[in-house]
């Protein structure tokens, strides 16, 4: 007989195991263990089937297949004696889910186990309902639960009341049939039915609203009492715990009545006494007692109440904050977060304790202190704030980082009063963790800088000094070569100093030279070097007696094997050495960006930006980089925003491409990854400087359509144009050609999806039009269209729809029923699909009946090709 | 709703006891549960018992050599979970006398029926040891 027949016991299975040494050597005594269970499934052995069961769960937790005993856990559930029944309920809940269709197969046994007269069998079904219940199976089931709730027996009636909760998640429509009972059990002795009773109220509540107003109005005074009643007990050896009466029921009464509470001032002013009682009286030296404290506190937060129980809350709030145990303290801090916006001068006192803890050593402490820290900067205080923190971001860990960076460029921005502080502080950010620091708030900087017209010369100043320092933050270089290029004579003729300055001398080589590290370093990216290129243009129009060595770096380029780089230095040096003419023309000062638009602009294309990881700026364009298993909405929304944000900046956009022929340059010069740069507006304005009023779109637009036929020009434009071309050409293409391609561009809310052509033959034609409302991804809208193809009318038009068990169809009255003859009118209907199953494929069975010459016409048909997405 | 998963986990980062309220297959289980459990692991004695991790939150506290974590919804209350994960220990201890990593190992099936007992659906249902044990030892002495 083989050694490792089933006749092994469970034990000596896992002795095995723990023998085993290596990997492999694990497989394989897991698969010979399977192949014996398999053999002993086979040969359908009935004594060792709960121990074959019994190594599967071991086996499935260290993670191999196990499917093959599914069926095994049937046969068991189905058998007669109570532990093979505990083992096969158990298997069930482990190793199915409900998904499995095998899952219908066990609703017959449930349904007997349920009305079984042993009450730990009755108890073992409801558990196993109440876990893993499918939709279907609820609604087989649930007069029976229904009768449960009001057994004798109080352990049955706890768990009835658990399994009412999972079917009422499941099919919210059986919500009603639930209210009164649950009503009932609140009133109960036993702890365990009322924690359980409790808990479905709760989720009664958040299921219909209508619960929410019956239990607000009977059961809120029972529930104070109860709270009452328990917070007031004697010392009861079952429930207690560290001196304290059963805390879960506590924390759950409280739960419950911070949902009866919230937005209704009656129900809240009931409940004030014995919240105020709970708060004072639970003592705080043990965990139980700072749970319920915790869970008082929140409560009071969202009720509606007068000052005396919030000074309460935040006065335990501040007690929590000075405890040395961590999971105080971060409980604290979370709660804070919430009373801000109640109170945010109580919380301000806390200021100083919640700096300290952004300098915590627990990560989990210091991110919850830095998203409370955000929300108590106003005005005053904002100064000293952010000199902090910026101290700490020397100091502080990578991970942690990337958010401080955020945060201090989020809150700089918004409450910068003067335009140097702003400046300053960026400044000391960009040298600190640069590489942090997201492409919009750059774009922000320089916006700004471009606008302090006075104080351009100290801002170069200031960069250059920085840069000399800290050339490995990558932001700051560009920031930083920009500036130089702009005002580089500002730099080396020192205008414009500030007293607060030191005298600092640059010449004209330091200048380039500074630009030429920033080509010429091996860590530079595209973007870098591509700024660093149209700087040395406009620096040697500034400083002319530098243009042969400019014109020799650029040179240096013109082999680059990147097209960008490439096309840049042939064309800046054909303009160098050709048209010096225009040169200085070319690359006259920036114009001042007209603020509405760049802040309209930014807001359109803000939520498409994604945070690129830090080093290497990810040089796909915005909202295009999501891989492909992002969830289909988040990218049509993302490519909807797309679409506004270049339009919205220039409504003449598309019509000025459209004037000249851009087709060849418009296809994605595919060679090199096209700059980042390319979608930033500012830098197309860098080769195009003279016309100033106008936006940004529409000046490239004069550009092209001024009459300057040179080449160089032609071709600049041409740069230009594919420089505002980002590699998202398809939102180009569509502005081009009116209508998108493909996949429906979304309107403003919900989205919309392919129609479909549901039915089609030589008579008639059904189109489905879909959308679906934004809050409601499991309900589609579908539009019916029903054109006659042929000449005949047809009156009585019927249409008639059937769905699967898991959908929901509902079908509003149609706009008419005769359908007038070759396509001259069609009939709509609207028809609403609710998916509990979402994610599953919509089937439907369409029946349309007629009548057409005087004979009546029946067409049936399956529709299966219904989009994927809905 | 509520609790997400418990998992019992030793030092060595191997899993002793997994109940999920949610269901995963068993590549995101595994994916999961490595994650979670490197996470947990390095962290010392004094910092928090509290990860965030995606969109809801690790309670864990560690018993012996064996780690026990808890997770929950965003809206949970974390202390009380750390006095159920407590309560859990005592209960087992309670039964089986002295528990440790091994009594679970051996009689896994016992450790799922007094979970199961404790927790339904993500929901705590009985917090009293007395009530919890009388069905499992009832199951001990018949069979």
């Amino acid at each position: 007989m083989n050694p490792f027949s089933s006749g092994t016991r469970l034990r000596d299975m896992i002795r095995a195991i723990r023998a085993c040494k290596t990997a492999a050597e694990e497989r394989a005594v897991v698969r010979k263990e399977c192949a014996a269970i398999r053999a002993s499934i086979n040969e359908d052995d009935q004594d060792y089937r709960h121990r074959n069961l019994a190594k599967l769960m071991f086996i499935q937790i260290l993670g191999y297949p196990t499917h093959f005993g599914q069926m095994e856990c049937l046969k068991l559930i189905a058998s007669a004696g109570f532990p093979e029944k505990r083992i096969g309920y158990l298997g069930l809940m482990l190793l199915l889910d409900e998904r499995q269709e095998v899952l219908m197969l066990v609703t017959n046994s449930l349904k007997q186990d349920l009305n079984h007269s042993n009450q730990y069998i009755v108890g073992l079904a409801l558990c196993a309902l109440g876990n893993i219940c499918s939709a279907e199976m609820a609604r087989d089931l649930s007069p029976e639960v229904e009768r449960l709730l009001q057994f004798r027996d109080p352990n049955i009636r706890k768990k009835a009341a658990l399994c009412s909760i999972r079917i009422i998640k499941k099919v919210p429509d059986l919500a009603e049939n639930f209210i009164n009972c649950a009503a009932s059990l609140l009133k109960e002795k036993h702890h365990g039915v009322l924690i359980t009773g409790v808990q479905l109220c709760a989720d009664l509540c958040k299921v219909s609203s209508e619960a929410l107003e019956y239990f607000r109005k009977k059961c809120t005074e029972g529930l104070v009492r109860t709270l009452r009643d328990i917070v007031n007990s004697p010392y009861s050896p079952e429930y207690d715990t560290s001196g304290i009466t059963d805390p879960y029921l506590h924390i759950r009464l409280l739960k419950l009545l911070r949902i009866l509470g919230q937005g209704d001032a009656d129900a809240s002013d009931r409940m004030t006494d014995i919240l105020a009682q709970v708060a004072t009286k639970t003592e705080s030296n043990k965990n139980a007692g700072n749970a319920i404290l915790y869970e008082c506190v929140e409560t009071i937060m969202s009720i509606e109440d007068d000052g005396g129980l919030r000074v309460l809350a935040i006065n335990i709030l501040g007690k929590f904050l000075s405890n040395r145990d961590n999971n105080i303290r971060y409980v604290a801090l979370n709660m804070l977060m919430r009373a801000t916006t109640l109170d945010a001068q109580a919380v301000q006192r806390h200021r100083a304790t919640i700096l300290d803890c952004v300098k915590d050593s627990d990560a989990s402490i210091r991110k919850r202190a830095l998203e409370l820290l955000y929300l108590l900067v106003n005005e005053n205080n904002v100064k000293p704030l952010i000199k902090e923190l910026i101290e700490y971001l020397e100091v502080s860990d990578q991970e942690f980082k990337g958010d401080l960076t955020a945060k201090i460029c989020s809150l700089v921005e918004k409450f910068s009063s003067e335009k140097i502080w702003y400046i300053d502080q960026m400044l000391k950010v960009l040298s600190e963790a640069g590489n942090f620091v997201k492409d919009e708030v750059w774009h922000a900087l320089i916006f700004v800088i471009s606008n302090a017209s006075d104080l351009h010369g100290y801002t170069v100043r200031a960069l250059y000094r920085a840069f000399l320092t800290s050339t490995e933050q990558e932001t700051l270089v560009r920031v930083a070569v920009w500036c130089i290029g702009e005002y580089g004579d500002m730099l080396v003729n020192n205008v414009g100093m500030l007293d607060i300055e030191d005298p600092i001398t640059v010449t004209e080589c330091d200048a380039v030279d500074a630009v030429e590290v920033a080509i010429k370093r091996h860590t530079s990216d595209l973007t870098t070097k591509a700024m660093a290129l149209i700087a040395l243009l406009k620096l040697s129009s500034r400083f002319p007696s530098s243009s042969e060595r400019i014109k020799g770096i650029i040179v240096q380029n013109k082999g680059n094997l990147v097209l960008e780089l490439q096309q840049r230095s042939i064309e800046f040096n054909r303009i160098l050495q050709k048209h010096q003419k225009i040169r200085s023309a070319l690359v006259e000062r920036m114009p001042v960006l007209d603020e509405a638009t760049f802040s309209g602009r930014r807001a359109g294309s803000l939520p498409t930006a994604i945070s690129t990881s830090s080093g290497a700026p990810s040089n796909l364009p915005n909202g295009i980089a999501k891989p492909a298993t992002a969830p289909i909405p988040d990218l049509l929304d993302l490519s909807s925003d797309d679409v506004p944000a270049p339009s919205s900046s220039g409504g003449d956009f598309p019509q000025d491409l459209l004037g000249v022929d851009l087709s060849p340059t418009l296809a994605p010069s595919g060679a090199g990854k096209p700059p980042k740069a390319s979608t930033d507006v500012l830098l197309d304005l860098l080769s195009i400087g003279t016309y100033l009023p106008v936006q940004t779109g529409s000046s490239a637009a004069d550009i092209l359509s001024s009459s300057q036929d040179d080449k160089a020009l032609a071709s600049l434009s041409s740069l230009s144009a594919n420089a505002t071309s980002p590699v998202n050409a398809a939102p180009m293409m569509d502005l081009l050609d009116g209508h998108g391609p493909g996949p429906q561009k979304p309107k403003e809310n919900g989205q919309a999806y392919q129609s479909l052509v549901a039915y089609e033959s030589s008579s008639l034609r059904v189109m489905f039009n879909f959308s679906k409302q934004p809050g409601s991804p499991q309900t589609t809208l579908i539009q019916a269209t029903f054109t006659n193809l042929s000449s005949n009318v047809y009156n009585d038009f019927l249409f008639q729809a059937a769905v699967p068990k898991f959908l929901q169809l509902h079908l509003d009255p149609a706009s008419s029923n005769t359908l007038p003859a070759s396509g001259d009118g069609s009939i709509t209907q609207n028809l609403k699909v609710t998916n509990s199953q979402h994610g599953k494929l919509l089937v439907m069975r369409v029946r349309i009946a007629y009548k057409t010459n005087n004979k009546d016409v029946l067409e049936e048909r399956q529709i299966n090709n219904f989009p994927q997405n809905l | 709703m509520g609790i997400r998963f418990i998992l019992m986990v030793n030092k060595q980062g191997q899993t002793r006891l997994a109940q999920y309220y949610e269901w995963l297959t068993l590549e995101e289980r595994r994916a999961l549960e490595g994650e979670i459990v490197r996470k947990c692991l390095a962290r010392n004695e004094q910092q928090c018992s509290f990860v965030e991790h995606r969109n809801y939150k690790i309670v864990y506290r560690r018993y012996a050599s064996l780690f026990f974590l808890v997770g929950v919804d965003n809206d949970e209350n974390e202390l009380a979970i750390l006095e159920f994960i407590h309560l859990l220990v005592e209960t087992m201890d309670r039964h089986f006398g002295n528990v440790c990593e091994l009594d679970i190992m051996f009689h896994l099936e016992k450790a799922h029926f007094m979970l199961e007992e404790m927790v339904m659906n993500g929901c705590i249902v009985e917090t009293s040891k007395a009530q919890i044990l009388t069905p499992v030892q009832l199951l001990e002495k018949t069979s």
